[in-house]
């Protein structure tokens, strides 16, 4: 996992992760569909991404599929670090 | 191919006792929702028909015929009478999806107990609040939830048992007792409790513009709507399967995911999963659903993913759709009869209904956009918010006014018998909603006449989420608003001012929202947050939500002679 990953990840232990639930979240653990992280809650992760990235995720790409796993929101951030960098 | 009734046919010499004659049920007897939804069915006939086909998110899967339902709901009663207890104490059901929790609403009730079904995404607070004014005796949750209840423990005196359906004995503390229900002993016979027409039921929680949230009281007899609204309404026929996306710790999912389906003798499925559109479609083709009762919300999100991911799938068993929580917006109709090839009928109905009672019925032309007529049996209209008489104008905005009367009715707020009087007006009950009636009857919703938000088809009061904001340390003042929103109609957006030695900050924001959707939950979480030196106020220092309120909704303000001038 690499940098981003290790922080969405760490992320969504710290604040989605029930207090005393050791369940193990990898890349690829389903993290919306599961239940985890509900669709309004997605909003408080997406805010966490655009931050500490310092990118902006449209609505239209912010969906929950994108967000259900963290490889996924890891491509998702990467796609928009680049459309950042391009736009400069 | 059936060929539904007309609305004209439904309506005239309508009559509720049709819905008593077909339950068998007589004035001045007994009535029970719990045997009414199992026993009876089974009394019927259909013992070993399927009532519930459960999945989870991991594709897990479990059945349970009316028999089987049953037995598990007599095995919860009499595990609940082992431990003392009694009628008309209030028993929450705090679970995720799972068959725990239909079975056992029906098993709380079976006892003669008020099943009090809570949300499992509240947080502590949120929990706490429903609590201790229900004055909750007990508590069924899972082992996920249980850190919530012991936070608060300490603070609800009432509550004397906290029972876990998913853990081992050896993990839980003093006072927790660990009951698996397809485990325990199975209980054939229970006598169940001889509850009547008015005995109380159900005990829903809803938001309000002012204080705290309020606990909306129903009664037994209110299975003669549910029942008669989930045949004509969701016209649910003896083959169908039966799809309702509702939580049943919301009153869609008691009524319509468990009393209404069951009543009819229904078989429904159930998925326990997070929201998901790929997922959401295999499950449909797999499971062959027939009729499925989903929210405009998550209609939204489907339009989102595009009509592709449907053509993917062998969706070909639909055959009736209903939608419930918010207006039905004309694009979400024209993609489902695009897409699915047959419409979304929009139902309106509220906590405090109980049941449907605004609605397209199958075979009455669906307007896109509008919520459909009166149920017959119900008598609505729009009212002048000045006088409280009724507009008697086609296409001019009122308020939604029900006469009041039906089985399904609120009963009482709990412990809060002036904020109920608060909703009834000239013989009327008042929905807190503005619509206008046009030319053919149909009532096209305006929006709400209060502060409360509707977000995603849930009401949140304003109230509770200020309150939880001051307790964030660095919050001076707040202002809950709703704010429009593509996909859930309204979100919650939050004005904050700061204490001195807080400046505002992207982090700060972050802090802010993610506490208040830990302690509240996510539907009360402020999507947004602006950090204001002041907050428009009354001269007496009331905060006036309703100028935010215009400012997010692009609306006049209108009359601020009373503002203060900072």
């Amino acid at each position: 996992m690499d940098e981003i990953g290790k922080a969405v990840r760490d992320y969504v232990i710290r604040e989605y992760v029930p207090e005393g639930d050791d369940r193990e979240i990898t890349e690829t653990t389903p993290l919306i569909s599961s239940g985890l992280v509900d669709s309004f809650s997605m909003v408080s992760l997406l805010r966490f991404l655009e931050k500490k990235y310092a990118i902006h995720i449209p609505d239209a790409d912010a969906t929950p599929e994108a967000f259900d796993t963290v490889e996924r929101i890891v491509a998702l951030v990467r796609r928009f670090q680049k459309v950042e960098v391009g736009s400069v | 191919m059936r060929t539904p009734l007309s609305y004209e046919d439904l309506a005239g010499n309508f009559d509720w006792k049709i819905a008593e004659r077909e339950l068998g049920y007589q004035p001045g007897d007994p009535i029970n929702i719990g045997w009414m939804c199992s026993d009876r069915l089974c009394q019927m006939g259909l013992a070993n028909k399927l009532a519930l086909v459960w999945e989870d998110y991991q594709a897990h899967e479990k059945r349970f015929s009316y028999d089987d339902i049953r037995i598990f709901s007599n095995t919860i009663a009499h595990f609940l009478s082992g431990l003392g207890i009694a009628p008309r104490q209030r028993v929450c059901l705090f679970l995720d999806r799972v068959p725990e929790l239909y079975i056992g609403f029906l098993g709380i009730l079976k006892t003669g107990a008020v099943a009090q079904p809570l949300f499992s995404a509240f947080g502590d607070e949120s929990l706490r609040v429903r609590l201790a004014d229900a004055g909750t005796s007990a508590i069924i949750t899972q082992k996920k939830h249980l850190y919530k209840v012991r936070k608060i423990r300490q603070q609800l005196p009432d509550l004397e048992h906290v029972i876990v359906v998913d853990a081992d004995a050896a993990a839980l503390q003093q006072g927790e007792i660990a009951f698996a229900m397809e485990q325990a002993p199975r209980v054939e016979q229970f006598s169940v409790y001889p509850t009547t027409a008015e005995s109380p039921s159900v005990l829903h929680y809803t938001s309000g513009t002012t204080g705290q949230p309020k606990g909306v009281q129903h009664v037994h007899y209110s299975i003669i709507s549910q029942y008669l609204t989930a045949k004509w309404v969701l016209d649910l026929q003896p083959d169908d399967i039966y799809w309702c996306n509702a939580d049943p710790g919301w009153v869609t999912g008691t009524s319509y995911g468990i009393i209404g389906p069951w009543a009819n003798g229904t078989t429904q499925v159930v998925l326990d999963s997070g929201f998901n559109a790929r997922k959401w479609y295999e499950f449909m083709a797999k499971r062959r659903v027939t009729v499925w009762y989903s929210a405009p919300t998550a209609i939204r999100l489907l339009m989102k993913e595009g009509a592709e991911i449907v053509r993917q799938h062998d969706l070909s068993s639909l055959r009736y759709l209903a939608s419930v929580g918010e207006p039905l917006n004309p694009e979400a109709v024209l993609w489902s009869q695009e897409v699915f090839g047959k419409p979304f009928h929009d139902t309106f109905w509220q906590t405090e209904t109980g049941c449907i009672v605004i609605t397209n019925i199958p075979g009455m032309p669906v307007k896109p956009g509008s919520m459909g007529k009166p149920f017959p049996g119900i008598t609505a209209t729009v009212l002048d918010p000045k006088t409280y008489e009724p507009v008697n104008r086609t296409g001019v905005a009122g308020l939604i006014a029900l006469r009041p009367g039906w089985p399904s009715q609120v009963r009482s707020y709990w412990n809060n018998e002036a904020g109920f009087q608060k909703k009834f007006k000239n013989g009327w009950y008042l929905c807190g909603d503005r619509a206008s009636i046009d030319p053919d009857g149909y009532f096209w919703f305006m929006g709400r006449d209060d502060d409360v938000i509707n977000t995603g088809g849930h009401l949140v009061g304003p109230f509770e989420i200020e309150s939880a904001l001051l307790g964030c340390p660095a919050v001076a003042e707040s202002a809950a608003v709703a704010k429009p929103d593509p996909v859930n109609m309204e979100v919650v957006k939050a004005y904050v001012t700061l204490k001195k030695g807080f400046q505002p900050s992207d982090d700060l924001e972050l802090e802010i929202m993610n506490t208040i959707r830990k302690r509240l939950s996510p539907l009360a979480m402020p999507q947004e947050i602006e950090f204001v030196d002041t907050l428009p106020k009354t001269r007496s220092g009331k905060i006036v939500r309703r100028v935010l309120r215009c400012i997010e909704f692009n609306e006049p303000v209108g009359d601020l002679s009373t503002i203060m001038e900072d």
